[in-house]
């Protein structure tokens, strides 16, 4: 049988689900023995490769970056799995959201100005920065998902579950206790 | 009083006229989902988690409000009840700000539970993400505006438990807000009796004691002085 190809990215979250991820423990072993793990904040690789099979995205549409990215893995893998709650709803980086749509000024300002000690100014710079989106998105949101894996972060169990079932080739179903926002 | 026969889910129940088809099911061991009802305040129908289907009736009717009637034949859990019911979920999380990561009331919410009881994973619709306050003037309690779903429960026990009519409902539609008295600060109320009913009553983290939201646990040491100085300084100040 051939090796599936798994990828895991990083958008706009705190890392918190691939810390998780890695608290896979033992089960990190068992995969290594039955997939490729072809991209990952975890291995040093520059490009998102073609032909993946499951693609993990950790985190929410934050910035242009993160944006040009998704639409890459998107083209580039058959299956996507929002991982974790900043995938699946948005999150803690959402709740810029509700400062109305001047809201990536605003935060810029607050952040890089308001709260400086030294040096206060905005980073604007083109290419060191990635510029913010006016509004922060849940993955599914900007395109199509096949599978959710909730939680802040998704216990590594959770994570197990699901990517258990997702490897039998199984739309993979989460219940009870392993379906849990926050 | 007379009863009506009835029958909820193929299952032939009795019930006391004037008894709701919740009450109804509830006594039989049918388990309905329910969102706004709470035993001890009378149902308003409000959260819309209760519907059933009522043969001969192409409307679904909330459970909560309506009454048995003879010979009526009850659906409580069908594919169509299920999808609705998720339906209704999924609006309330898109139209405020349910951060579950960072809520008092994350693991003890009644949202999250019927949300993954119906095997909710993401919300489809657009999230809104409306700006609301949290007022937090009052001495001992919260409100977030930001997780209240409307349910007014807190509304209810305020009034017709503890009899205070502190607590009411403002404005309209997905505007509605919860207010304090005649819209002003919850700590300014002089009605308000400080008696935290409405606070049991919520089901989310909407309402909540001061004291236990991220960074506001304040140490008191005084048990752990009063020994350290009885100890030491063979002091005993109660």
């Amino acid at each position: 049988m051939e090796r599936l190809k798994i990828a895991t990215v990083w958008l706009g979250g705190c890392a918190g689900c691939h810390m998780s991820f890695l608290d896979l423990d033992e089960f990190l072993i068992e995969l290594a023995g039955k997939v490729d793990v072809v991209y990952s904040p975890i291995a040093d690789v520059k490009e998102f490769p073609e032909g993946v099979d499951v693609c993990l995205i950790e985190g929410a549409v934050c910035n242009v970056d993160n944006l040009e990215l998704l639409h890459k893995i998107r083209a580039r893998s058959k299956v996507l799995v929002s991982f974790g709650d900043c995938a699946v709803t948005g999150n803690v980086p959402a709740m810029r959201n509700q400062f109305g749509i001047d809201n990536a000024d605003n935060v810029l300002q607050r952040a890089y100005v308001d709260n400086a000690q030294f040096n206060p100014v905005k980073p604007t710079t083109d290419g060191i920065v990635p510029a913010l989106l006016e509004k922060v998105q849940p993955v599914h949101e900007v395109v199509h998902v096949e599978f959710y894996l909730p939680g802040c972060p998704p216990p590594a169990d959770r994570i197990k579950a699901l990517m258990v079932q997702v490897l039998e080739g199984k739309t993979p179903k989460l219940e009870g206790a392993q379906l849990k926002f926050g | 009083m007379s009863a009506r026969t009835l029958t909820i889910d193929g299952k032939q129940i009795s019930a006391e006229k004037g008894a709701s088809v919740l009450q109804a099911a509830t006594e039989a061991g049918i388990k309905i989902p329910t969102l706004c009802h709470l035993e001890g305040v009378y149902d308003v129908g409000a959260c819309r988690l209760c519907l059933v289907e009522v043969k001969g009736i192409n409307k679904l009717l909330p459970a909560c409000t309506t009454r048995v009637a003879e010979g009526i034949e009850v659906t409580t859990n069908s594919e169509r009840l299920n999808k609705y019911r998720r339906m209704t979920l999924e609006l309330l999380f898109a139209e405020r700000n349910h951060v579950c990561a960072v809520c008092v009331a994350n693991g003890h919410c009644e949202l999250q539970s019927l949300a993954y009881g119906l095997g909710l994973d993401h919300v489809r619709y657009d999230y809104i993400f409306p700006r609301w306050e949290v007022d937090d003037t009052h001495r001992l309690f919260g409100m977030d505006h930001n997780r209240c779903i409307l349910c007014t429960r807190c509304v209810r026990s305020c009034w017709h438990i503890e009899g205070a009519g502190t607590k009411n409902v403002a404005g309209r539609g997905a505007k509605s807000k919860i207010i304090t008295d005649l819209n002003q600060k919850w700590g300014d109320s002089e009605s308000c009796t400080e008696c935290g009913k409405c606070v049991m009553s919520c089901p989310t983290g909407a309402l909540f004691k001061k004291g236990s939201a991220v960074g506001e646990s304040e140490r008191d040491r005084t048990k752990l002085e009063f020994i350290v100085n009885a100890r030491e300084k063979k002091q005993w100040n109660a």
